[in-house]
């Protein structure tokens, strides 16, 4: 649910990053934040385990600068992708505008990745939203891994509408930010639609 | 789907009254509004002194947490949290179920000083709250004028030319 305040002439929406647990969430924000104009970005904040597992959430704000006057401003959010931490993704879903699948691309995660998304789904009603209908992009990372599907095979099995989608190797930045574009797009869309 | 959160000038100002008066009220250091799922509405005191960004999103996925704590234990809600530090305080609270208030405060204010201050200040923040709904929902009936209703592509693209 974004927040127009016209008062601050200012925009905010949220955009989460879904996904199975190690499927490089994290990394596309530690991307995001590396490659951001120091003005156009805030802390990205990671509550994270000791060794480093998402146990919240991460959370970035980025500015995008204006549209017709008024400030863009972007929530971007990881989710905790091992399955026990169901209750907490369930959570970081509420007011949700955009959603970004980030999906493995190694064979051996693919039923991984049919999980998160079945989990997507269904965490999305609990919170009163559609797949079908919000703004969502779907990302295969990891291409750059030998045991890497196929992108045919992987569009097959995950993309259920047309979403836009984009191969990605978040680790070197490839399609980390073609990502986020096409979902800011989306949501923006979305808000002219209203 | 919910409907966007809608913050007139008007409003706001209402508001940022309302904060600075609490502030005061309570001597607190800071005092500041959040919507549940993480965006800043308003602050009052030393605001330039804390990052208010990840204070909102934190302050949020607290209380997420705790509602989440409290459905477990068949409880509706607990509509206050306490942290207390060795010099700093917060005091977090709800405000007509959908906005949080959160006062910080030092050795200067005390947790009851504030939690009797905050009680008539939600009150108030309530009113105008529900003033906002109201006001969304004639200028939905309307016209429903959104600054975004004559977005263009280019508009879009621009944003990421960079």
């Amino acid at each position: 649910m974004s927040f127009i305040n016209y008062a601050a002439r200012e925009i905010n929406v949220k955009i989460v990053f879904y996904g199975p647990g190690l499927g490089g969430k994290t990394t596309n924000l530690q991307y995001i934040y590396e490659k951001s104009n120091p003005q156009q970005k805030g802390k990205l904040i990671s509550l994270a385990t000791e060794t480093d597992r998402t146990l919240f959430f991460d959370f970035l704000p980025l500015d995008l600068g204006s549209v017709r006057g008024f400030k863009t401003r972007f929530h971007l959010y990881t989710v905790p992708g091992q399955v026990f931490y169901d209750a907490s993704r369930k959570l970081i879903l509420k007011g949700v505008d955009g959603v970004v699948l980030v999906s493995d691309s190694q064979e051996a995660r693919m039923d991984a990745n049919i999980e998160s998304m079945k989990n997507l789904e269904d965490n999305l009603d609990e919170n009163g939203f559609d797949l079908k209908s919000i703004p969502y992009v779907l990302q295969f990372n990891k291409r750059d891994l030998p045991t890497a599907v196929a992108v045919d095979k992987m569009y097959r099995v995950l993309n259920f509408k047309g979403e836009p989608t984009f191969e990605a190797i978040a680790v070197q930045g490839m399609g980390v930010f073609e990502t986020l574009k096409a979902v800011a797009k989306q949501v923006l869309y979305e808000l002219r639609r209203r | 789907m919910s409907h966007s959160l809608v913050l007139y000038e008007e409003e706001f100002e209402r508001i940022t009254q309302l904060l600075n008066r609490l502030r005061i009220d309570a001597s607190a250091k800071i005092v500041f509004l959040v919507d549940k799922n993480g965006q800043q509405i308003a602050g009052a005191g030393e605001i330039d002194q804390v990052d208010t960004t990840s204070l909102a999103s934190l302050t949020a996925g607290n209380v997420a947490a705790t509602d989440g704590l409290a459905k477990l234990i068949g409880e509706k809600e607990f509509s206050i949290l306490f942290h207390e530090g060795r010099k700093d305080n917060i005091h977090i609270s709800i405000v007509g179920q959908r906005l949080i208030l959160v006062v910080i405060f030092d050795e200067r204010s005390s947790l009851g000083l504030v939690r009797l201050r905050v009680r008539k200040a939600s009150n108030d923040v309530e009113r105008v709250l529900s003033d906002i709904e109201l006001k969304a929902q004639e200028v939905g009936i309307e016209e429903a004028e959104s600054p975004f209703a004559e977005i263009t592509d280019e508009d879009i693209d621009a944003l990421f030319s960079e």
